[in-house]
């Protein structure tokens, strides 16, 4: 128990962008083949020191076959609402869960030096207590830790929807299922909310068997992948709306909406559109009378490319897609981070207007086509994809892998993984740091990233920045 | 200082403590009128957790009241409250947890959250014995009255007392909100924060313990 909340807690976006800079980050590293056990990094992100840019610690599971994909913090700056009286809470552990094995660990995290793990929760206890299966993201909220799986019950994940279940967020304990009244909802990827607002946003990947072992090409081109996003009441656990964003618009992932509570807005990343190979984003917002509504404010298109330069999933197209794999919003809402794994580009939008966004900013590095090389001349296998801001903006952190079988189709053979960083200008412009680049050892890639004492797309607030 | 000064100003003390207390609620008015993008949101919401915490204090200081009416019995009364107050105290020392309902409660029931709040910490209890302390001092002064105007005196000091303590805490409380909202700015909230689940704890088993070394 402490006496103060966590000095990481910040009651706004705004004061979060004040809190001193990150030194440490944390990244997931996963065994695509399940031959090692997969683990944590911990890397010196302060360029101050000897060991920048290196990974400082590591945990390593004592389970193979988990692939981590996603993580969260046990309590964010959603604790200071004295609505859910957690506000002594400290953010102390890291909940990384299995996306393929549905185990999940506890991380500790209070000294990252000898970070170990606390707990672990073990496959059959998420199936008994929630019949789901596949847990991905996580934030930490109202009733304390919120998972969203990507599976229901069975072998293959299938009988039954996904969903949402809840932990403790003292003894993480899992309490059971999120959802009282689930509407459409039969898929499922991303989550996040607006706590004072009450409402929550979710979105849509596809059925275990639509990824486990690779992309179904069929089914994309029949358009069977996700396209809706839903609208829930947060408290009540009820799904109000469901908007479906057009069948074309396949894979419906990352949900981001604004970080000050009093805009009522948000945005999702779309990964192809199936008519034209591009990649979108989509503005959802509220509106006066409660409902909401969505729309595609920007897109990317593909480039042309040379049969014999595609995987085979792309010869037939005679082009890449951009491949919208993840998105990521800074604190002050003003740029949005997009990557475009297939065409190895990072894209940074101006989006202080939500409806017309700008592109601002642009980083080539990796791509199935291009494959540019980082400034330091070293090769950047894949493409750019999990992204992650630091709180003040300045400084843009990602690494490479998407999911271990997508990999393997886009990208064939074994490209390493990377986690580079590119430093954002005052109002706009991006320039990867040519000092900043992590070696990780043989046989891993690398995934999610969080930043020590909080970043971009973990914590929730509160209150409005005035 | 008589008894019963000390007493009432003990429901005073106690309504300022629960109105500088975050957990009680005025935070929530601050972030109403940061949401609403102007000042009558703050009071807005003060007056909903007002009317939460009055009605806590009533819901708990009425039947007490009715209770006075079993003059025979006053003695044995004090003394059930006063043990009642120690053990929800020490049950709060154990039970470091906070209840999870709370959390299903929505931001826009303010009234429904700061009742559940108020009552679920024991604000209501903590009350209990200086009220009936106070009651005694009263009936001192009187005399034996008649069973009807006693009931009605009782439950008059039990309006009373609800709506001084309610008060106190509304005025801490707002102070509190409208310089964070105006001055002081958030930043505040985290800085003054202090974890008072112990001290309270603690609070409610002394109140029963006084109380108590009064009786005997």
């Amino acid at each position: 128990m402490t006496l103060r909340p966590d000095p990481t807690f910040h009651a706004t976006p705004k004061l979060a962008m004040q809190a001193p800079p990150e030194t440490l980050a944390f990244t997931l590293m996963l065994s695509p083949d399940g031959s090692q056990p997969d683990g944590l990094a911990v890397v010196d992100v302060d360029p101050g020191s000897k060991t920048y840019g290196q990974i400082v610690h590591q945990v390593i599971m004592p389970n193979t076959g988990d692939e981590f994909h996603h993580f969260g913090w046990n309590a964010c700056s959603s604790s200071l609402s004295p609505l859910s009286g957690h506000a002594f809470l400290e953010r102390r552990y890291l909940i990384i869960p299995g996306i393929r094995s549905s185990r999940i660990y506890i991380i500790d995290v209070k000294e990252p030096l000898k970070a170990k793990i606390h707990k672990i929760i073990e496959p059959e206890e998420v199936f008994a207590k929630t019949g789901y299966s596949r847990p991905h993201t996580i934030h930490c909220g109202p009733e304390g830790i919120y998972v969203s799986t990507l599976g229901g019950g069975g072998a293959d994940g299938t009988d039954g929807p996904p969903g949402i279940f809840i932990m403790d967020c003292e003894t993480f304990e899992i309490l059971g299922r999120y959802e009282m009244d689930r509407g459409k909802q039969d898929k499922h990827y991303d989550f996040w909310w607006n706590l004072p607002r009450d409402y929550m946003v979710s979105s849509e990947w596809g059925l275990p068997p639509q990824f486990e072992n690779g992309i179904v090409a069929e089914d994309l081109l029949s358009n069977k992948y996700g396209h809706s996003i839903h609208f829930w009441n947060l408290r009540q656990r009820k799904n109000v709306q469901t908007i479906d964003l057009g069948a074309n618009h396949q894979m419906a992932l990352e949900i981001r909406p604004a970080h000050d509570p009093a805009k009522d807005y948000g945005f999702c990343g779309v990964v192809v559109d199936t008519t034209n190979l591009q990649g979108a984003i989509f503005t959802w917002w509220q509106k006066d009378d409660g409902t909401f509504e969505a729309k595609k404010v920007i897109t990317i298109d593909p480039q042309p490319a040379d049969p014999a330069d595609l995987p085979d999933l792309l010869k037939g197209f005679g082009a890449v897609p951009p491949l919208v794999t993840d998105i990521d919003l800074s604190l002050d809402d003003r740029f949005l981070y997009v990557a475009c794994w297939g065409t190895g580009e990072m894209h940074q939008y101006d989006v202080s207007d939500p409806m017309n966004p700008t592109l601002a900013g642009k980083v080539e590095i990796g791509g199935i086509v291009k494959k540019t090389k980082h400034p330091n001349g070293k090769t950047f296998g894949y493409g750019p994809q999990m992204v992650e801001i630091s709180r003040d903006g300045k400084r843009v952190y990602w690494t490479n892998s998407l999911y271990s079988t997508w990999d393997d189709q886009f990208y064939p053979g074994e490209r390493g993984a990377a986690m580079v960083m590119a430093n954002a200008g005052e109002n706009g412009g991006l320039t990867l740091a040519e000092d900043f680049w992590v070696d990780f050892p043989k046989g891993y890639r690398s995934h999610q990233i969080r930043l020590e004492g909080g970043d971009c797309s973990t914590d929730s607030f509160c209150y409005p920045s005035v | 200082m008589t008894s019963a000064t000390a007493l009432w100003w003990a429901v005073v003390a106690s309504g300022l403590y629960h109105g500088l207390n975050p957990g009680m609620g005025w935070p929530l008015a601050v972030s109403a009128a940061l949401m609403e993008r102007r000042q009558a949101g703050l009071w807005r919401a003060l007056t909903a957790l007002a009317a939460g915490h009055l009605l806590a204090m009533a819901a708990i200081l009425f039947p007490f009241s009715a209770l006075t009416l079993l003059a025979a019995w006053q003695w044995e009364i004090q003394l059930g409250a006063a043990l009642l107050v120690i053990a929800l105290g020490l049950y709060l020392l154990v039970n470091t947890r906070h209840p999870r309902f709370l959390a299903r409660v929505r931001p826009t029931q303010l009234v429904l959250w700061s009742f559940l709040a108020a009552t679920a910490h024991g604000a209501g209890l903590m009350l209990v014995p200086i009220y009936l302390g106070i009651c005694r001092t009263v009936e001192t002064d009187a005399g034996h009255a008649a069973a009807q105007s006693l009931m009605a005196g009782t439950a008059g000091i039990a309006a009373l007392v609800a709506l001084t303590h309610t008060a106190a805490q509304t005025v801490a409380g707002a102070a509190l909100a409208y310089g964070v909202y105006r001055w002081l700015g958030l930043r505040f909230l985290s800085q003054a924060w202090f974890n008072l689940d112990r001290v309270w704890a603690i609070s409610l088993v002394l109140v029963g313990v006084v109380s108590i070394l009064v009786l005997v």
